[in-house]
């Protein structure tokens, strides 16, 4: 039986510059007691769909055109915002994003918790504190008394979106729409928070709408999928479906895209550019406090012409070491040889020369490119530097760049506000091309992009690695993208690393159970299974 | 990446490209559209052309005094009325009007320079001269500079040049701390970063990448400065411890008219209007660029 | 949290210190001896009211004097009003003053706080732009335009109300304190909305719009409190505006309090009267300043805790 049932709904944002819309008659269906989860990338449309059902987003700009959406014998779109607020928290509740900024940091998790109780059922203090508490630790939260009296800042994020959790199941509702709950989240909670999400489903037998932009991440437990693109829903079905049988190229397009495999092994010289020797950043504590070991103690090779890849969960130090590396973090002890030179001693000149050598992909193409330069004078200063090449012919070398990154050159003349993440990235890339390194570190370089731009970079980076037979350190906490990319890998854990072998060694027969963990983390077992 | 391509045709690569449009041209957009915000610009303009062609429009001369007319409503021969002594009102509002810009100006200039430069080192040497060069600013912050000015001005006299160092001395405190601020979180931006591992040197690191995605907040901050300099100068003047006869502005010209207004109400209207409309244009426009360059949390 | 009072506490005893010893080797910098304006004395005369105010010790040891007086809370005697000693003079203008601030105080918070957030809530209407054009204002009116122009309207034209005095006559205390406050209630209503606005684009608030919650509760429980936090930052340095504000008011309405007896003292040449107000009323400002960011700090449970050492 369907839970709720959405028909032709159309939202657009009404702006200075235009009405743009941004839902485009969009149906699909929640059936009773499943999970139905819609796939797309960021600007899709998904998320303004389903705040529009609740009426949450905000108008102005936001307009909501037409369509329908049948919830419990009612129109939800008709209802007057008393009625819809009825509902919402006690019929329909929702789980946010980034469990960071989502709770309240001036209340504390109780006053928090209860308020659905108080508010849709007035119910006790006391008795609402029971429950809460029951809730708390049936999500697996260890001491729930205390945790009921502390602040949101004292949890982590897995912490939080557990808490979330709790305050959107704590009515009962029937249907929890779940608003990409874990891409801020690291692997293994991540793991962990989609398991408690699919066993409160079981147990509890609601209906939930689960918004993603991974696939692989509702692999194992969506009922049903709809795909959106640009605001329309272009493929519907049940997993089995679209994985095996998808008809829509955008949907078959989103599967590619999904890192698989490893890389067809090059041929990596075995000699050594790069030996790193109990190296050792730590950065001093406030006041009396521990100084913080973000690196410590860390030795490794890397060979000419081989990926290395680096992986790890936030705070495991992998872009420390990275930034260690390139000069940009001071380290405090050990050495890094780069091709017979001791780099952490260089200064002035000496430094300045084997900058041009190795060069740095960051991971955010929004704030790595200098918002007040056009294209032309971010590719241009490398260049002109480093004396790669003169005035005269500082256009022909220009144009090249772009043609390597594969950025049309009428784009020359942009500033970086007027590309998106993707376009972006290829700029960051060409200006690291354009002192020609020997060595690069990409620190997260696809992490903050759509997954099939994503794949498009990783692509970029594997051809022009082979085409300037590059040496890259290659960080990222995505085992299957780390899997894609690199011949050898290393894993970190608390500023040390404890497992480094090829990637078949690591990824089949892991030694280390904080690998083993990692490996069981990644999500879409049922899509390689 | 071997050998440069320049065979191929690449001599038309900027000409054929098609122009962006660079953050200042898109703010520039913005406060167009904004007509308080140009309004203020243009009323600002106005004051200040008038301010300085002054000696040539002014309808009198300054000292002129007619002790047989003496206070007179506004007429044809004089727009804005005259004083006690017979004195052109708005000669005296204009020559009144340089000394108020100029003072807001001139101090404002002052905190600038100190300022920015303070600023922009602590935040970007960093380090233990960071702590040391915000803690002073920090205790100088705690200082209640309202009542040092008052008692500099006791103690020193009514000097005009005393009363600009005074007050920039003042406001340079905030304009330290917001390009600090503004340089540490540059600072730590992975295009900065990436200027870093290019192998630019501090200087050019500085002036290509760190000052113009700072100007943004200075300028806001700048053009919302002279205002409360303007009205500290009117505080001082008002309460006799500010500009001196036989130089006059329109703080002085208030207090005078303050005294008289029961008689002689055009003697305190057309000063305070000459200021009020003054902090409103500059003001009006401060917000125009704050919302125009996107400025967040700037001072109030 | 007694931990940043401590540190806070530590931060102002060096600022007092610098306060005291400038103003101090300021007012002794002034041009002129104290009693050179004075007529013809006669020599005696004038070394026996130096030695009365310890003017013929060295410069060194007057000013460790006036340290030692300073710990038993005594600012000396009054040069101008033989007999009268600056304490006195200030104990009498203070509750005239305190009256005064408290009331602008509380016009600036009520006003300001009320117009500030009713214009959050509905940004960029007319909801929004009408007390913000009448904030725009009492920004731009400085308080001796105002004062003036307030006796004008409503004591002169109008006769609704006294022009002067304080506590004299009913309805008296009206004009000085709207003088007073006027400004300060724009700077709050300035501040409440923009930090109200930056509260309502949070994440939580979409949390809390989530789970039913009708919009007046969002409001009042979930955003006033992180929205007013700049409000309660900025009550330091309105304090000290305040302060400095009096100088203005007092003069224009003729009240008997601090602030006209220093703008006075200032004219008279005072050196004892400046020097004991400015130490008083700085140290009343750096107080005041460290009263305000401890109260911000607390309303804060990160900051609460962290400086608590602990859970809080």
């Amino acid at each position: 039986m369907s839970l709720l049932s959405v028909n032709n709904l159309e939202v657009s944002f009404v702006t200075r510059n235009g009405t743009q819309k941004a839902v485009k008659g969009v149906s699909f269906e929640v059936q009773e007691k499943q999970i139905t989860a819609i796939i797309g990338e960021s600007g899709s449309g998904k998320s303004v769909s389903c705040y529009a059902l609740l009426g949450l987003i905000p108008s102005p700009p936001g307009r909501i055109d037409g369509g329908s959406a049948e919830f419990g014998g009612r129109d939800l779109l008709t209802l007057s915002e008393n009625e819809l607020r009825e509902i919402r928290g006690r019929d329909i509740a929702m789980i946010f994003q980034d469990p960071m900024t989502c709770l309240n940091p001036f209340l504390t998790i109780g006053e928090q918790l209860i308020e659905p109780l108080r508010l849709h059922r007035g119910m006790a203090r006391d008795a609402a504190r029971q429950r809460a508490i029951e809730l708390l630790d049936e999500v697996g939260i260890r001491s729930p008394e205390t945790t009921f009296d502390s602040f949101p800042h004292e949890f982590s994020g897995g912490m939080r979106q557990r808490v979330m959790i709790a305050m959107a199941l704590i009515n009962e509702p029937r249907l929890l729409i779940a608003d990409e709950p874990t891409t801020a989240l690291d692997v293994t909670i991540q793991a962990q928070i989609l398991r408690l999400i699919a066993d409160l489903q079981k147990n509890r037998d609601i209906g939930v709408l689960f918004i993603s932009h991974d696939l692989a991440v509702v692999a194992d437990i969506a009922d049903q999928i709809v795909v959106m693109e640009q605001g329309e829903v272009v493929e519907a079905g049940s997993p089995d479906t679209i994985f095996k049988n998808a008809q829509h190229p955008y949907t078959r397009k989103l599967l590619a895209a999904i890192p698989s495999g490893e890389r067809a092994n090059a041929t990596a010289q075995r000699d050594v550019l790069i030996e790193v020797d109990q190296l050792r950043t730590w950065f001093p504590g406030s006041g009396q406090d521990e100084p913080v070991k973000a690196v410590d103690g860390v030795s490794f090779n890397i060979n000419r012409g081989e990926v290395l890849g680096l992986v790890g969960e936030s705070g495991s130090g992998k872009s420390t070491l990275g930034r260690s590396i390139m000069r940009l973090a001071a380290i405090t002890e050990g050495s890094v040889v780069f091709d017979g030179t001791d780099v952490t001693a260089l200064e002035g000149r000496d430094l300045k020369d084997f900058r041009r050598r190795m060069q740095m992909i960051f991971q955010d193409p929004f704030a790595s490119l200098n918002p007040r330069m056009t294209v032309y004078d971010t590719l241009a200063e490398p260049l002109l530097l480093h004396g790669i090449c003169d005035r005269k012919n500082l256009d022909g070398h220009i144009a090249k760049l772009m043609d390597d990154v594969g950025l049309a050159r009428g784009f020359i003349r942009k500033y970086p506000h007027e590309f998106s993440g993707g376009q972006r990235q290829r700029i960051a890339i060409g200006r690291a091309l354009a002192t020609q390194p020997e060595f690069i570190v990409a620190d997260e370089p696809v992490s903050a992009l759509d997954v099939t731009i994503q794949a498009q970079i990783l692509d970029l980076l594997l051809a022009l690695g082979e085409e300037h037979q590059l040496t890259m350190l290659f960080v990222s906490h995505d085992m299957a993208v780390i899997r894609r990319i690199a011949d050898r890998v290393l894993v970190m854990y608390r500023g040390k690393i404890v497992e480094a072998g090829t990637v078949s060694q690591v990824f089949d027969q892991p030694s280390e159970t904080y690998t083993q963990s990692l490996l069981a983390s990644i999500p879409g077992a049922a899509l390689a299974g | 990446m071997t050998g440069a391509t320049t065979n191929e045709n690449t001599a038309n690569l900027l000409a054929d490209a098609e122009q962006g449009s660079s953050l200042w041209q898109d703010a520039w957009q913005r406060l167009k559209k904004n007509r308080m915000a140009v309004g203020g610009g243009a009323v600002l303009l106005f004051f200040v052309v008038v301010a300085l062609l002054t000696p040539w429009l002014a309808p009198y001369a300054y000292e002129t005094q007619n002790l047989d007319l003496g206070a007179s409503p506004p007429s044809a021969d004089h727009w804005l009325g005259t004083d006690v002594f017979g004195r052109d009102v708005l000669t005296q509002i204009m020559y009144g009007g340089r000394v108020s810009l100029a003072v807001g100006f001139i101090a404002t200039a002052v905190a600038l320079l100190i300022g920015v430069t303070w600023g922009a080192v602590a935040g970007y040497v960093g380090g233990r001269v960071d702590a040391v060069m915000m803690r002073m600013v920090d205790i100088l912050y705690a200082l209640p500079f309202m009542i040092f000015i008052v008692l500099l001005m006791v103690v020193f006299g009514r000097n005009v040049l005393l009363l600009f160092l005074a007050i920039g001395a003042v406001e340079w405190l905030t304009m330290a701390r917001i390009m600090r601020a503004q340089v540490q979180s540059l600072r730590q931006q992975e295009f900065v970063e990436a200027a870093i591992s290019l192998g630019l040197s501090p200087a050019a690191i500085i002036r290509r990448h760190v000052i113009p995605n700072a100007l943004g907040p200075i300028i806001v901050y700048t053009t919302l400065t002279i205002p409360s300099v303007m009205l500290l100068e009117a505080f001082l003047s008002f309460l006799g411890l500010g500009i001196q006869p036989p130089q006059t502005s329109w703080g002085l010209l208030i207090s005078y008219g303050a005294e008289t207004m029961e008689e002689y109400p055009w003697l305190l209207i057309f000063p305070g209007l000459a200021l009020t409309t003054t902090l409103f244009s500059l003001n009006f426009l401060g917000d125009g660029l704050r919302d125009a360059l996107d400025v967040r949390g700037s001072k109030d | 949290m007694l931990r940043f009072i401590l540190s806070r506490l530590l931060q102002a005893i060096p600022v007092i210190f610098i306060v005291i010893t400038a103003t101090f080797f300021l007012v002794r910098a002034a041009p002129g001896g104290p009693f050179d304006a004075e007529k013809v004395v006669l020599p005696e005369v004038k070394r026996a009211l130096e030695a009365q105010y310890k003017l013929d010790l060295p410069l060194h040891e007057q000013y460790f004097a006036y340290l030692g007086d300073l710990t038993r809370g005594e600012l000396g005697p009054s040069f101008k009003y033989p007999g009268r000693s600056v304490n006195e003079i200030l104990f009498s203008g203070l509750p005239v003053t305190a009256e005064l601030g408290f009331y602008a105080l509380l016009i600036a918070l009520l006003i300001g706080v009320t117009a500030g957030v009713f214009a959050s809530l509905k940004p960029n209407t007319r909801q929004d732009y009408i007390p913000m054009s009448l904030a725009m204002i009492g920004i731009c009116m400085p308080s001796f335009l105002l004062g003036p122009l307030l006796v004008l309207v409503f004591g002169i034209y109008l006769e609704w109300l006294p022009i002067s005095g304080w506590g004299a006559i009913p309805g008296d205390k009206i004009l000085p304190s709207i003088t007073l406050g006027a400004a300060y209630a724009a700077y709050v209503a300035r501040l409440s909305r923009a930090g109200m606005l930056e509260i309502l684009s949070q994440d939580f608030i979409r949390t809390a719009r989530a789970k039913g919650l009708p919009e007046w509760l969002v409001v009042t429980k979930h955003a006033l409190r992180g929205g007013l936090i700049p409000v309660v930052a900025f009550l330091g340095p309105a304090f000290a505006g305040l302060l400095a504000g009096s100088f203005v008011v007092e003069t224009i309405f003729q009240i008997p309090g601090l602030g006209r007896f220093y703008v006075q003292a200032a004219f008279n040449r005072d050196y004892t009267m400046i020097l004991g107000t400015t130490v008083f009323l700085s140290t009343l400002i750096v107080l005041f300043n460290l009263v305000s960011d401890v109260a911000a700090a607390w309303l804060n449970p990160r900051l609460r805790s962290q400086f608590s050492g602990g859970k809080s």
